[in-house]
């Protein structure tokens, strides 16, 4: 086992070398089809600026050297843990991202747990009544899912939650100024957490429910499962330990392609809620114009998937004992 | 002249049953239900000008008007005294131009780097999937909004964004089919008959390999249209230009004393975007051959 997960571990590694250099060069190359350099924005927050001062602070940062120096400098920095300093912040690119990744970290952890639970809930009651009136049923409910825009649904569950039943708060992620301790604390994020993370969730539930269903429906073919049934175990534990658990794999696949989806929607659904997030900020970066922090929320958002995705290899060794091996 | 003629008619295996074939278009369900609704939003589309004379960015009435209050404005008037249902029809062009121009260019994009790399395999392909891997390690929708600002946000570089950041599922698609039929006999007929390469991509293995891409190219609209309307609710939108998204980032404002000026443009993009995976299921129902039996 332990043998197993090492040698998975160490493909995966070997395997997102290369991309993680691809993302880094990538990156760079859209920080250079940005409009204007470091030196314009300094140069705007100064209020004036001579063709002088300008060469001068583009020699300084490093500016005006070859594209390919420019790049290794970039390199340089990075191996440093370096993202640049964003001047409208007036922080370093990595303290600002850091200080938000613990929120869209909450956010999708919440959002992805439960679009899996319920997923996996609403496919396998489809799977085990295909063709029947509960499946479809299920089946127009989970296509009207996923065709509904995520942050539609939050602002339709706002006017439903908020604003006419008013159970739910719809701003931040929780209630300012209040100083709350203990249980009451926990209550007041919770009951922030939810609407965010109903609305992120909405999309993947449609998703995984038409998931779960096809590969349950393929798993029943299987030898294993006509075993299962002649030694006579209790069906419902076959489904539940044989059927399930192997139509998991291509689900933990889907789910570990749909993070980047996931994190791309938590911009648009953060800055709806006013939830602190990395998705709010790369959204607040646009609009100050600020592209390093746009970039570095862009590269730290990549690593994060291929980190994601590593996890998910070391699960479907776990979950599948044939893979890994050799 | 006679084995040229046997090896074409092994190329085009889908051509003979036509009439069968539209039949099985209209007893699929999801397919009819799918047109049907798609074609509505079409129609739309196309004569939104004539059904609607008016500016659909012009005040014709005062603001905030309910649906069914006044029935010159049906579906009521926003904030500004818009007519809501002229600017629904208008905002159906946006989306429908955005989703097919945008598809477009992912699928052509798609396809290329997918025949490249599962027709020649060996290093290309790994290079190649190289590249597709990196594209779908980055969020999809902060790339758009990556590129977008890069650029001014108008209707023409949202397309060219949506369109860069949605290839990889297509070149992934193609690359599978063209992997599993370069090895196949008629393939193999083909090439001992000396035709080039480039024919033998476009005329023989691309018209065998077009169904699941047909399929894919109508999810690939329906997510289009859904990142556009995300793109433009963030405010990234084209100013002179009536979009859904907009629509309901503007109608945000009125959320507490008119919800209806949020809820009908996402209602909107829910059925045309509903109607587009109707059609995607239907499409891979008659198409896919494992579904026949």
């Amino acid at each position: 086992m332990g043998r197993r997960i090492a040698t998975t571990l160490r493909r995966a590694a070997i395997h997102a070398g290369p991309t993680v250099l691809g993302i880094v060069v990538l990156d760079f190359l859209f920080l250079q089809l940005m409009p204007g350099d470091a030196a314009d924005v300094m140069a705007t927050e100064a209020g004036s600026a001579t063709e002088e001062s300008m060469a001068a602070l583009r020699h300084q940062f490093g500016l005006d050297l070859p594209l390919l120096s420019q790049l290794g400098n970039f390199l340089d920095h990075l191996a440093h843990g370096s993202l640049g300093y964003s001047p409208r912040f007036n922080t370093t690119v990595l303290d600002l991202i850091l200080q938000r990744l613990p929120g869209t970290l909450l956010l999708m952890i919440t959002a992805l747990s439960f679009a899996l639970l319920l997923g996996i809930v609403l496919g396998s009651v489809m799977a085990a009544w295909a063709g029947k009136w509960p499946d479809r049923l299920l089946s127009v409910v989970v296509l009207l899912l996923y065709s509904m825009p995520g942050f539609w649904v939050g602002l339709m569950a706002v006017v439903l939650f908020s604003v006419k039943l008013g159970w739910l708060p719809n701003d931040g992620s929780e209630t300012i100024g209040a100083h709350l301790t203990g249980f009451a604390f926990l209550a007041d994020r919770l009951s922030h957490l939810v609407l965010p993370a109903l609305a992120l969730a909405s999309f993947f539930v449609a998703v995984y429910a038409r998931l779960v269903r096809t590969s349950m429906l393929e798993v029943q073919r299987q030898d294993f499962m006509r075993t299962a049934q002649a030694k006579g175990l209790n069906p419902f534990l076959i489904q539940l330990r044989h059927a399930l658990r192997n139509a998991l794999i291509p689900v933990t696949t889907v789910a570990g392609m749909h993070l980047g989806n996931l994190l791309g929607g938590a911009v648009v659904v953060e800055t709806l809620f006013g939830w602190p997030g990395m998705g709010r900020l790369a959204l607040e970066a646009v609009l100050a114009r600020d592209f390093s922090v746009l970039l570095g929320v862009l590269l730290l958002s990549s690593l994060l998937v291929i980190v994601a995705n590593i996890a998910i290899d070391l699960l479907h060794a776990w979950l599948d004992p044939r893979i890994g091996e050799a | 002249m006679t084995v040229e003629a046997e090896i074409v008619d092994l190329g085009s295996r889908a051509a003979p049953k036509k009439g069968r074939r539209l039949r099985a278009f209209l007893r699929n369900p999801n397919f009819v239900a799918g047109a049907a609704i798609l074609g509505f939003f079409v129609f739309l589309a196309l004569f939104a000008s004539l059904l609607f004379a008016d500016d659909p960015q012009a005040m014709v009435s005062s603001p905030l008007v309910w649906p069914g209050d006044d029935w010159q404005f049906p579906l009521g008037t926003d904030s500004l005294g818009r007519d809501v249902l002229a600017r629904l029809a208008y905002g159906a062009q946006a989306s429908l131009l955005v989703g097919i121009a945008s598809a477009t260019i992912g699928l052509a994009i798609g396809m290329v780097v997918g025949a490249t790399a599962g027709f020649f395999g060996g290093r290309i392909d790994s290079v190649l999937m190289r590249l597709v891997e990196l594209f779908q390690t980055t969020p999809t929708f902060l790339l758009v909004i990556v590129i977008v600002s890069i650029s001014d946000p108008s209707l023409g570089t949202i397309v060219v964004a949506i369109g860069l950041a949605s290839w990889p599922t297509v070149a992934r698609l193609v690359r599978a089919q063209f992997r599993s039929l370069r090895e196949s006999d008629f393939v193999m007929a083909a090439r001992s008959l000396g035709y080039s390469r480039l024919r033998i991509i476009v005329q023989e293995i691309l018209p065998n390999a077009l169904p699941p891409i047909i399929v894919a190219a109508s999810v690939m609209i329906a997510n289009a249209i859904l990142t556009e309307a995300g793109l433009s609710f963030l405010n990234m939108r084209d100013p002179n230009v009536v979009s859904w998204g907009g629509m309901i980032g503007d109608g945000r404002e009125q959320l507490r004393n008119a919800w209806f000026l949020t809820a009908l443009p996402g209602a909107a993009i829910a059925m045309a975007v509903l109607s587009l995976n109707l059609v995607g299921d239907g499409l891979n129902e008659i198409l896919n051959p494992r579904n026949e039996q």
